[in-house]
């Protein structure tokens, strides 16, 4: 194979990535051949049956885990480690526990070096942009969910990565705050132009946010289905169209997810 | 209302034990000698606690005559051995617990050795503090800070080799350096640990004062009681078993408010 070069025009670019596990002397292959383009400002979520590779896709987009081969390029860039350039979003909130909503928010400014009145600004810009204002100085123990993950939303921002990468970032929240999330998340991506990659196992969720939706396949993870979303935003989930897609996905996903329960069986009887 | 019937069902129990005790000795149940009535305890201890001069201008402040009784300069005797030794043990146990639990060289090199000394109890090396410091505060400090050690350092290690790696990946991705990882994010998240571990290295350090004061030294609490033994004044003793209690429950609680203060963020610590 050749050396390949990222294709001009993408923001993201995934190129024949294969990322192989060990399990009991046996290769898993978690991802196989996954080529992926993915444009500046583009909302693309990545669907899937849990175990199907997504997180792992994206955590080799973030830099934590380097692909067993293949190329990722972030503006033509060759990924080499994690860096503030592809902000992560993280499904268990992951604020730090000791900090204040405005201290967490403030420190990747802090990294970078910025002064202390530019950091101020931007924390105050950032707790207006996300409706935080009142809880500025609460600690992470004291906020619902929801609020938790607008901090964390707000922690990215701040470092004005051009990239968000946000994995199942809405999983455990309740539907409503969830859906608010989502208009909210939307409101800021229309606003910020940023390009997102995101995590989730919810058709509604992928089809309700995504410019694509790209289906994954349950070992070896690969691509299924690159599904162009053309509804026009906001999305009514009631609508004739969007159910055509929810059930075309569901389809597409049952596959997948029968044959994750197959190998469990297997794996079962094997024990 | 609530509250006062807490405090009220508190007392309950430490009164019905004073009744009982008073009521051995009115009935002459048993020897004055071997124990005492607690109105007797109670006027040892008040002898124990004041001045035993008066109060002269020219010998110093009236708050140092105060604290110039044989109690009040026993349990800052006490006290000053313990804050010492303890500030010794958790100043080497620190460092060296921060950086085995960061780096698995250090760990493994310092490891095996600590295992097996941390078994030893202070209270064994009391004779090599004497033969190494002589008498007085040195062995007293050493035992002292020989207690504090262990906890402190143990509890360090678990702390920082606890450190959910979430937090790191965190750090990570907005660009720390190592530098910053281990002090904004390792070492905060280990304090919870850190503060525990103090706790206890406290409670040792205050357990091992009284053992070394009544082997090495020739004042403070522990001293005290069993300078009183050769006297027979069983009185005296419990005063000053009490004395030991309440100080220690002092120390405890003064602990205890300053890791909730310093942990205000902490789940575990969720305060009404």
């Amino acid at each position: 194979m050749t050396d390949m070069a990222p294709t001009p025009g993408s923001h993201i670019s995934v190129q024949g990535v294969h990322k192989v596990f060990q399990s009991g002397g046996q290769d898993v292959y978690a991802l196989k051949s996954i080529d992926l383009e993915i444009a500046r400002g583009e909302f693309v979520c990545l669907l899937g049956p849990s175990g199907c590779g997504k997180s792992t896709l994206l955590n080799a987009v973030a830099g934590f885990s380097l692909p067993s081969s293949g190329h990722i390029h972030v503006d033509g860039v060759p990924i080499t480690a994690p860096g503030p350039d592809r902000g992560m979003v993280f499904q268990e909130y992951a604020l730090f526990p000791w900090m204040t909503v405005e201290q967490n928010i403030a420190f990747g400014l802090q990294i970078k070096g910025d002064p202390k009145p530019a950091i101020q600004a931007k924390v105050d810009s950032l707790l207006e942009l996300l409706h935080l204002q009142d809880f500025r100085k609460r600690y992470p123990k004291d906020l619902s969910g929801g609020m938790r993950q607008r901090v964390a939303i707000a922690r990215v921002l701040a470092l004005d990565s051009p990239i968000m990468l946000m994995d199942e970032p809405f999983g455990a929240l309740d539907a409503l705050t969830r859906r608010n999330l989502q208009d909210e998340l939307l409101r800021l991506w229309t606003e910020l132009k940023k390009t997102i990659l995101f995590v989730t196992h919810s058709i509604e969720e992928a089809l309700y946010l995504a410019d694509r939706t790209v289906v994954m396949t349950y070992r070896p993870g690969t691509l299924k289905r690159d599904l162009r979303v053309d509804l026009p935003r906001p999305r009514d989930v009631a609508s004739p169209g969007f159910n055509a897609l929810k059930k075309e996905l569901s389809l597409l996903l049952m596959e997948e997810q029968n044959r994750h329960e197959q190998d469990e069986f297997r794996g079962a009887a094997v024990d | 209302m609530k509250r006062y019937k807490h405090a009220a069902s508190g007392i309950l129990v430490p009164l019905a034990a004073l009744a009982f005790w008073q009521l051995l000795s009115t009935m002459g149940w048993v020897n004055a000698t071997i124990l005492p009535s607690p109105m007797q305890v109670l006027t040892k201890w008040w002898a124990y606690l004041r001045p035993l001069e008066a109060f002269d201008p020219a010998q110093g402040s009236y708050f140092k005559w105060c604290f110039s009784g044989e109690l009040p300069q026993d349990a800052m005797g006490s006290l000053y051995r313990v804050l010492v030794g303890f500030a010794i043990g958790t100043g080497l146990a620190l460092p060296l617990g921060l950086s085995m639990g960061y780096s698995k060289v250090v760990n493994a090199l310092f490891n095996p050795l600590i295992q097996v000394l941390r078994p030893i109890p202070p209270i064994a090396y009391i004779p090599l503090s004497i033969l190494w410091f002589g008498l007085g505060n040195p062995p007293a400090i050493f035992l002292i800070s020989i207690g504090a050690f262990f906890p402190v350092l143990m509890n360090t290690v678990t702390g920082v080799q606890n450190v959910d790696s979430i937090y790191l990946r965190v750090g990570r991705n907005l660009g720390a350096s190592r530098f910053t990882q281990f002090t904004r994010i390792i070492l905060p998240a280990a304090t919870p640990y850190i503060f525990t571990g103090a706790r206890i290295g406290m409670g040792t350090a205050f357990i091992v004062v009284i053992v070394s004061e009544m082997i090495a030294v020739n004042n403070g609490l522990g001293y005290r009681i069993l300078e009183a033994r050769e006297y027979l004044w069983s009185d005296k003793i419990i005063a000053g078993m009490f004395t030991i209690g309440l100080l220690g429950l002092g120390i405890d609680t003064v602990m205890s408010r300053l890791s909730s203060r310093m942990l205000r963020w902490h789940r575990g610590l969720e305060q009404g």
